[in-house]
């Protein structure tokens, strides 16, 4: 395990097997990072889950089904739609690529339906998931009940109150929400939940993880279901414009979003890459979730990657307004493109994802859930450094899951309410 | 002719199990959370637990010890706000030995790879420290930490459970070191209420294929099951049960001896 930098010529090989579609490797490392850290109760259950992964994922079958069931059921292609006032403002040619609009309001549903197609067929009995921001678990809710499969959902505690909307919805999908009153009570504390139910029943249920990190074979299986995003987008915008953006934008928690739009156009040398983390208060340890600005290797959650640690190797507690992007950890393949510098990561803080958010909301029409606001911010601080550049912004969710937050932080709708009540 | 090999430190916890099991008993290895309930009674709890056992499982605190149920979780989360973490006890250890049984670390991953292999294998044998267990560790990714434990006669202890299938089950058994550690359930640490009646026959598959001791833990409370695990185990580990009666004021020692009737 190698934590030292890479030597230049050892990052050229590695950006070029990953565009060659040979990492993570047979180990499930991506140079580096990644790997597969797991109690040896769910060791035999991850081989399993590999080699269901490596017949489903090259089955036509397979294929067909999940092809049929993203476009009649998800809603997909998804739209990508030009930002003419954003465009105006900032100075340059802005596109959106639209997951807002796919079934339950967020990407998510792609690894989440793709994922449950592939449960039924490894013949799992029952499905576990965990949740931060809630879109993930109402995801594998939806396609729980839609492939005809129980469903638990761990939820942080914390969550649980400034997502609120979102349970209800897993709740009515036909879920089981456990809220978790452990460890950090946020995503994390859940996946640790999660991992603790499947270990305790490692053949009949199946671990729907939502995000990119975990031990292999997940961020392969994550990326790849999730990839349909930058295909799709790489493709309508040559369609569109005839050529490629100059810089595509994503935020980055776990990173499944980021992963999706990003792996599609790591081949691409002309087009910069570039991840944006949650800044929440402040730059200092505790106050944001900005592992790869920030963090140092570690193994969190069974993967090899960046993480936010203290000096004695213990996670750190982390902060941001966004639940989805509040995690200590990252994927390990985005902790690779940092290290090879295909990927630029830096960090919006809350108070400008709000402001994005805002400014999205008055000039496009569109509410972004917080999370993907931090893509809006970091994409609005580039500009202004790059004009007349053609930028793609990973729209990953919408924000009606946000309210109680948007609330409690604006309270746009209080005077209305005290007036309708009088 | 070889010069005389001074007796590696894994070889103790070996030698440890062996003592007790070649006189007709069943090892016991109790397991405590680093200072926890109290860090200031740490080494007086560790001193006096030792006295009463044939090896001593510490556990380094982890903030996310994913394998673990309810108590040992609530031990670490205590233990890791009141400031213990792997370089004070390891301090602690240095201070405090030697200790009248051989210790093992229990420990998560990420604490050890922050310390640095190297210098965790050397700052483990003047603590006392004589191997490792390490629950998110598979042989897989074992090899750099075990060459580093292995410079200095450490152990790395691997865990088999009943999901583990036969081939794997060999690899792991030869590959052990001091004991081979049976985990008798399907699941985190102080779940079960019973063992499962299956438990026996696994353990006799384990025990057919180790030439090293067979320690059986998860779940493990009482004298009875004990007693029921006896023929086919060399040792038990117990754990959450001992965790529960630090915690509630209860007599470690009294506890112990009593698993042992």
């Amino acid at each position: 395990m190698q934590t030292e930098e890479l030597l230049p010529a050892q990052r050229a090989d590695l950006l070029r097997r990953l565009v060659a579609g040979e990492l993570p490797d047979a180990r499930g490392r991506f140079g580096p990072f990644g790997g597969r850290y797991a109690p040896e109760t769910l060791m035999p259950a991850l081989q399993r889950l590999e080699e269901g992964l490596q017949r489903f994922l090259k089955d036509a079958d397979f294929q067909a089904e999940l092809g049929r069931e993203l476009r009649d059921w998800v809603g997909r292609p998804t739209a990508l739609s030009p930002a003419p006032t954003l465009s105006r403002r900032w100075g340059a040619t802005v596109y959106l690529k639209r997951e807002d609009l796919a079934h339950t309001g967020a990407h998510k549903i792609n690894n989440a339906l793709g994922q449950a197609l592939l449960a039924k067929r490894l013949g799992a009995r029952r499905i576990i998931a965990e949740t931060g921001a809630g879109q993930h678990g109402v995801a594998t809710a939806a396609a729980c009940a839609r492939v005809g499969m129980p469903c638990i959902v761990y939820m942080g505690a914390v969550d649980v109150q400034r997502q609120a909307p979102n349970v209800e919805r897993m709740v009515q999908l036909g879920a089981e929400v456990v809220p978790v009153k452990s460890g950090d009570r946020t995503l994390r504390a859940a996946i640790d939940e999660a991992f603790r139910d499947w270990v305790s029943d490692p053949n009949g249920s199946y671990y729907l993880l939502g995000s990119a990190v975990g031990p292999h074979p997940y961020p392969l299986l994550v990326r790849e279901l999730q990839s349909v995003i930058g295909r799709e987008a790489r493709a309508q915008f040559i369609e569109r414009t005839g050529g490629l953006p100059d810089a595509v934008f994503a935020c980055v928690g776990g990173g499944s979003n980021a992963i999706g739009l990003f792996h599609p156009l790591v081949g691409d040398a002309s087009v910069e890459l570039i991840g944006v983390e949650a800044g929440g208060r402040s730059a200092k340890l505790g106050e944001n979730a900005a592992t790869l600005a920030t963090g140092r290797p570690g193994v969190l959650h069974g993967t090899y990657s960046m993480l936010l640690q203290d000096k004695e190797g213990l996670v750190q507690e982390t902060h941001s307004i966004s639940a989805g992007l509040d995690y200590p950890g990252v994927g390990p393949e985005h902790a690779l493109l940092r290290a090879i510098g295909r990927v630029t990561y830096v960090s919006a803080t809350d108070d400008e994802a709000l402001d994005a958010l805002r400014e999205c909301c008055s000039a496009e029409g569109i509410l972004p859930a917080i999370e993907t606001a931090h893509a809006f911010a970091g994409a609005r601080k580039w500009a202004a450094t790059h004009p007349g550049k053609t930028l793609l912004i990973g729209l990953s969710g919408r924000g009606d899951k946000d309210m109680p937050t948007l609330s409690q932080v604006f309270g746009g709708a209080k005077k209305i309410l005290a007036e309708a009540g009088e | 002719m070889n010069p005389p090999q001074p007796i590696r430190a894994r070889d103790k916890i070996t030698a440890a199990i062996r003592k007790t099991t070649a006189a007709g008993g069943t090892a016991l290895v109790p397991y405590i959370t680093a200072g926890y309930p109290e860090k200031d009674r740490f080494i007086a709890t560790l001193k006096a637990i030792a006295g009463a056992a044939d090896v001593v499982e510490v556990g380094v605190p982890f903030s996310d010890p994913m394998a673990d149920g309810v108590t040992i979780q609530r031990a670490s989360h205590t233990a890791i706000a009141a400031g213990v973490n792997l370089r004070w006890i390891l301090r602690e250890l240095t201070a405090a030995g030697p200790f009248a049984a051989p210790i093992v670390l229990m420990s998560y991953l990420n604490p050890l790879l922050n310390l640095g292999y190297r210098e965790l294998a050397a700052a483990s044998v003047p603590a006392g420290v004589c191997g490792f267990i390490v629950p998110d560790l598979p042989i897989e990714e074992s090899a750099d930490i075990a060459a580093a434990l292995d410079a200095q006669g450490l152990a790395l202890i691997q865990l088999v459970t009943p999901a583990t299938p036969a081939e794997r089950l060999q690899r792991l058994c030869a590959a052990s070191q001091g004991f081979v550690y049976a985990v008798t359930v399907t699941g985190i640490t102080g779940g079960a209420k019973e063992l499962p009646a299956e438990v026996t026959g696994y353990l006799d598959r384990v025990r057919a294929l180790a030439t090293l001791p067979v320690c059986a833990g998860f779940g493990v409370r009482r004298a009875e099951q004990v007693r029921n695990l006896a023929p086919h185990t060399d040792g038990v580990v117990v754990g959450s049960a001992l965790v529960e009666q630090l915690e509630s004021g209860g007599d470690p020692v009294v506890f112990l001896k009593a698993l042992r009737a």
